[in-house]
């Protein structure tokens, strides 16, 4: 195996090198890359959709297609890792004797007790669950995160909406969302995460942000334009056509930071678990 | 002659998609809805289809522009004869299986229905997206939309092999998915565009560039790849054997023609005749090749013990006709293949649905298992025998015509190895089927292993479903000529032999 | 010799890439470990990723985001010159790539945790081991 692979790659190496020969050197000026379409949309972003950052513009506008697919690739990977990995229920045959039972920490000590039969619950505010006797206390990193994590979320939603002027974007912003999230799983742990968004809401909100891109797709369909023809939705919204191109994006935008976020959370949450939703890393 | 903005052709590939989401949201609120809503959503794209069918037809190649910007600025949907025929073939094969598929489904999947469902037609969007655009880009996202909707469904399936098998196609897939992106970077740095029109008008002057050569060579191998031409099938045999039955059946028939519709989209209308037979001289080999790939998935077909890998067997040679045909470089031959791609994608859906029927009776698919079945599940025996006969090449069964097609093109083209390999194909295939015939109708008192209780007929839905794509395969024969005339023959570029 | 200085000086981004795409592709065909492929097929889309970008460079370009003078709104088509902005099209291919890329290595890695369920070993000879002998 490891000689046909050794073979296959020095074929397909020699191939696209001897390839490169002909093309145009290393940041130069004019390439038939830079001439041919690009010229375009450097010049008449501003002008017909009044977004001075390029990136934006063609990726939600001009080439908006592409992106509504790219979202629902995350979709179905989201969709894929729930539906492979989930399994309902405890299979309390496979874990080992001695990690069996509840396990409960004594806050001010740092001790832990564990309960063997798991029909005893301790109410009191100075003892938390915790998933094994391996999780340390770490007091400086749960205060740390506690405090860090809104300001995560507050950049996120910075990235998301300044992205039409400034490098940003419903994909970016959206990740660093989701990551905000993943950083309270990891930590306090798993399951004080899924109290704060279970996956119902999970599944129904990476379906909303699909369904907020392609649904104003259709809303321009209905107005009498082509599919993702922003400039119809200036019959409803009170500005001219550049300027509702402008906002389309930006919808669709939040379309898709919604849905980056809800999709990298159940990513997250199914591998880590291995689907049982119950303790994590 | 143009028609702008006919809305069909966007209705086809967003209402699958749109309700996807839908079905997904109603799996966590009331389960109850997740199927008709696919029905319903799998119908309007079968009717879109139709509508687009007869568009293009009467008035001429489609074009939509997405977002309402003209090409080469915005992508734009492209849709000639051929793009109309295969989606009216997919849209329909997808909406046969899902009434199909109700009983495997509730039986295997029961409390993850709605989030199949919702995969399930992510798949078929894929599918229709990546027929009915004309950007190359466009093409590998929503190949790639396929493609994880298909190994997530694959993995899915017979809990020992089907996630080894999925994995192995993941790997297999990245690298045939990213050899094509790479083909198209390059085609991108020497002509600046990614759409197809537009690259075929920059392309007739690069002719004679070495850039130009390697990224036909990388987008012909990673479409390969993912077609599964011998000798880079080896996913295909374990993936579809264990992915889950209902899965199993629509993207079998489905994905493998979808890739050759792609290649022969990719051969002449955006590098052209000129270039695939003038200018670059690999069409003898690719026919040699073909004809390898023909004799090999015959042979393993023969030693196979189960009835499902020897059917994903007959797909690799089945792969090699339709692959041979286009490259022969006559105007029959690529009749024959365009002909081969819509008959085979109904022969191996009813073959696959009649392994179904078996699989949910009888459960164990070994060859030993079939003595005397006809006697006790007769409408799946017919069905089975009719579309056997399809692949083996007896008239009327629509098998028969596009292999005369391909039989003569090979004798035009004086490619003779060709020519033999399709003659021993149906010898090899006459074979195989009398086997499972003679078993099923002769072979007396057989003594039947099932996991699954009294055998006894399939369930009727399962039953209608057979019985109409059997009867379409002998009407699609009796139509041959028309079909020929009205689809076929108006699509091939002028200028082939 | 100047001519192959040259040469080399104007493409080696290009050759760069050309062999880290190449060193992914052996990790995902020779390698024995599962997460050792897939961590390969994580560095052969990476290094197409790199390949893009690295096309849509120019000298002496920045980021392609339109500077509009203060206290203006907008700007006119004739006054923004192309030379300046680096090709924006690449980088909005790749956004798009990147996204595929990690989506398929999300359902890989949890296709490849059910493997693991199963079989309790991610060797991919152990595991062909353990199906033929069933």
């Amino acid at each position: 195996m490891k000689k046909l692979g050794l073979f296959v790659t020095i074929i397909c190496g020699a191939i696209l090198l001897y390839a490169t020969g002909e093309f145009p050197r290393w940041g130069e000026v004019r390439s038939p890359a830079s001439l041919h379409v690009s010229p375009h949309y450097i010049k008449y972003s501003v002008e017909e959709t009044d977004v001075p950052n390029i990136v934006t513009s063609v990726l939600a506008d001009y080439r908006g297609f592409d992106t509504m697919f790219e979202t629902t690739v995350i979709f179905c990977a989201g969709l894929a890792c729930f539906l492979l990995l989930r399994v309902f229920g405890r299979d309390d045959e496979l874990t080992p004797e001695e990690e069996k039972g509840i396990f409960y920490r004594h806050l001010p000590t740092g001790i832990v007790i564990q309960f063997k039969k798991e029909d005893v619950e301790i109410r009191h505010k100075d003892f938390e669950v915790v998933d094994s006797k391996l999780v340390p206390y770490d007091l400086i990193i749960k205060t740390a995160c506690r405090v860090l994590i809104p300001f995560i979320q507050l950049f996120a939603l910075y990235v998301v909406a300044h992205g039409d002027f400034s490098p940003g974007g419903g994909f970016q912003g959206g990740v660093i969302f989701g990551a905000s999230i993943i950083l309270l799983a990891i930590a306090f742990n798993l399951r004080s995460a899924i109290e704060k968004i279970n996956e119902k809401l999970l599944g129904i909100l990476s379906a909303l942000g699909v369904f907020i891109y392609a649904g104003i797709g259709w809303l321009c369909l209905l107005l009498g334009g082509n599919f993702l023809d922003y400039g119809r939705l200036a019959s409803i919204l009170p500005v001219d056509p550049i300027r509702a191109r402008a906002l389309g994006m930006l919808g669709v935008e939040i379309g898709v930071g919604i849905a980056v976020m809800a999709v990298m959370i159940i990513i997250y949450i199914n591998i880590a678990s291995a689907g049982r939703h119950d303790e994590g890393l | 002659m143009m028609t702008t903005d006919n809305v069909f052709a966007v209705l086809l590939v967003v209402t699958p998609l749109v309700c996807a989401f839908f079905v997904m949201g109603l799996h966590w609120v009331d389960r109850r809805w997740c199927y008709p809503l696919a029905v319903i959503a799998n119908g309007i794209s079968f009717i879109s289809a139709v509508e687009i069918l007869i568009s293009v037809v009467k008035h001429g190649t489609i074009h939509y522009r997405l977002g309402g910007w003209r090409p080469p600025i915005g992508i734009e949907y492209r849709i000639d004869l051929l793009n109309a025929v295969v989606l009216v073939i997919v849209s329909t094969v997808a909406l046969v299986n899902l009434f199909a598929s109700y009983n495997d489904i509730s039986r295997e999947l029961p409390e993850k229905k709605g989030t199949f469902y919702s995969l399930y037609l992510l798949f078929l969007t894929g599918l229709l997206g990546v027929v009915v655009t004309g950007d190359l880009f466009n093409l590998y996202v929503l190949l790639e939309i396929t493609s994880l909707s298909a190994y997530s469904q694959i993995a899915l399936g017979d809990v020992r092999r089907g996630p080894f098998a999925s994995l192995n196609y993941i790997f297999i897939g990245v690298i045939g998915a990213s050899f094509y992106l790479l083909g198209v970077g390059y085609i991108y740095i020497m002509t600046g565009s990614l759409n197809m029109a537009d690259v075929a008008h920059l392309l007739t002057r690069l002719h004679y560039s070495q850039a130009i050569f390697v990224a036909f060579i990388f987008c012909m191998v990673g479409v390969w790849i993912k077609m599964a031409l011998f000798p880079l099938h080896i996913w295909l045999p374990n993936a579809y054997t264990y992915a889950p039955t209902a899965s199993g059946r629509v993207i079998a028939p489905l994905m493998t023609k979808v890739m050759v519709y792609v290649m022969i989209r990719l051969m002449f209308t955006v590098f052209g005749i000129t270039y695939l037979f003038k200018v670059v001289h690999i069409s003898q080999f690719v026919v040699w090749l073909a004809s390898v790939a023909i004799i090999y998935g015959g042979l393993m077909a023969l030693s196979q013990n189960n009835l499902k890998k020897m059917l994903t067997y007959i797909i690799v040679s089945e792969i090699g006709y339709m692959v041979g045909g286009a490259w022969l470089g006559n105007k029959l031959g690529l009749t024959g293949a365009i002909l081969h791609i819509i008959n085979d994608a109904f022969m191996t859906f009813a073959l696959f649905l009649a392994a179904g029927n078996f699989a949910y009776r009888l459960g164990e698919l070994t060859l030993d298992n079939f003595n005397d079945i006809f006697s006790k599940m007769p409408w799946t025996m017919a069905g089975f025998v009719v579309a056997g006969l399809s692949i083996i090449g007896v008239p009327p069964t629509c098998g028969f015509f596009s292999k005369w097609y391909l039989l003569l093109g090979a004798f035009a083209a004086r490619q003779y190895f060709f020519f033999v390999a399709l003659i021993l194909s149906s010898l090899v295939n006459a074979i195989l089927f009398f086997r499972i015939f003679e078993k099923g109708l002769f072979g007396g008192g057989g003594h039947h292993v099932s996991v699954r209780g009294e055998i006894q007929e399939a369930p009727v839905n399962m039953i209608i479903c057979l019985g109409l794509i059997s009867v379409g395969l002998v009407v699609l024969g009796l139509y041959a000529g028309d079909i020929v005339n009205t689809f076929i023959i108006p699509f091939i570029p002028q200028g082939l032999g | 010799m100047q001519h192959i200085f040259q040469e080399i000086m104007g493409k080696y981004n290009y050759w760069l890439y050309i062999v880290l795409m190449m060193i992914g592709l052996y990790g995902m065909i020779a390698k024995n470990n599962l997460i050792k492929k897939l961590v390969g097929m994580n560095i052969f889309q990476t290094a197409i990723i790199l390949f893009y970008i690295s096309i849509g460079y120019k000298k002496g370009g920045t980021l392609p985001i339109i500077e509009i003078p203060h206290g203006h709104h907008s700007i006119s088509p004739a006054a923004i010159d192309i030379d300046k902005y680096i090709n924006p099209l690449p980088h909005v291919l790749m956004l798009t790539a990147i996204v595929v890329s990690v989506a398929t290595f999300g359902v890989a890695v949890a296709v490849a945790l059910k493997i693991y369920k199963e079989y309790n070993t991610l060797e991919e000879d152990e595991i062909r081991m353990r199906l033929r002998e069933r």
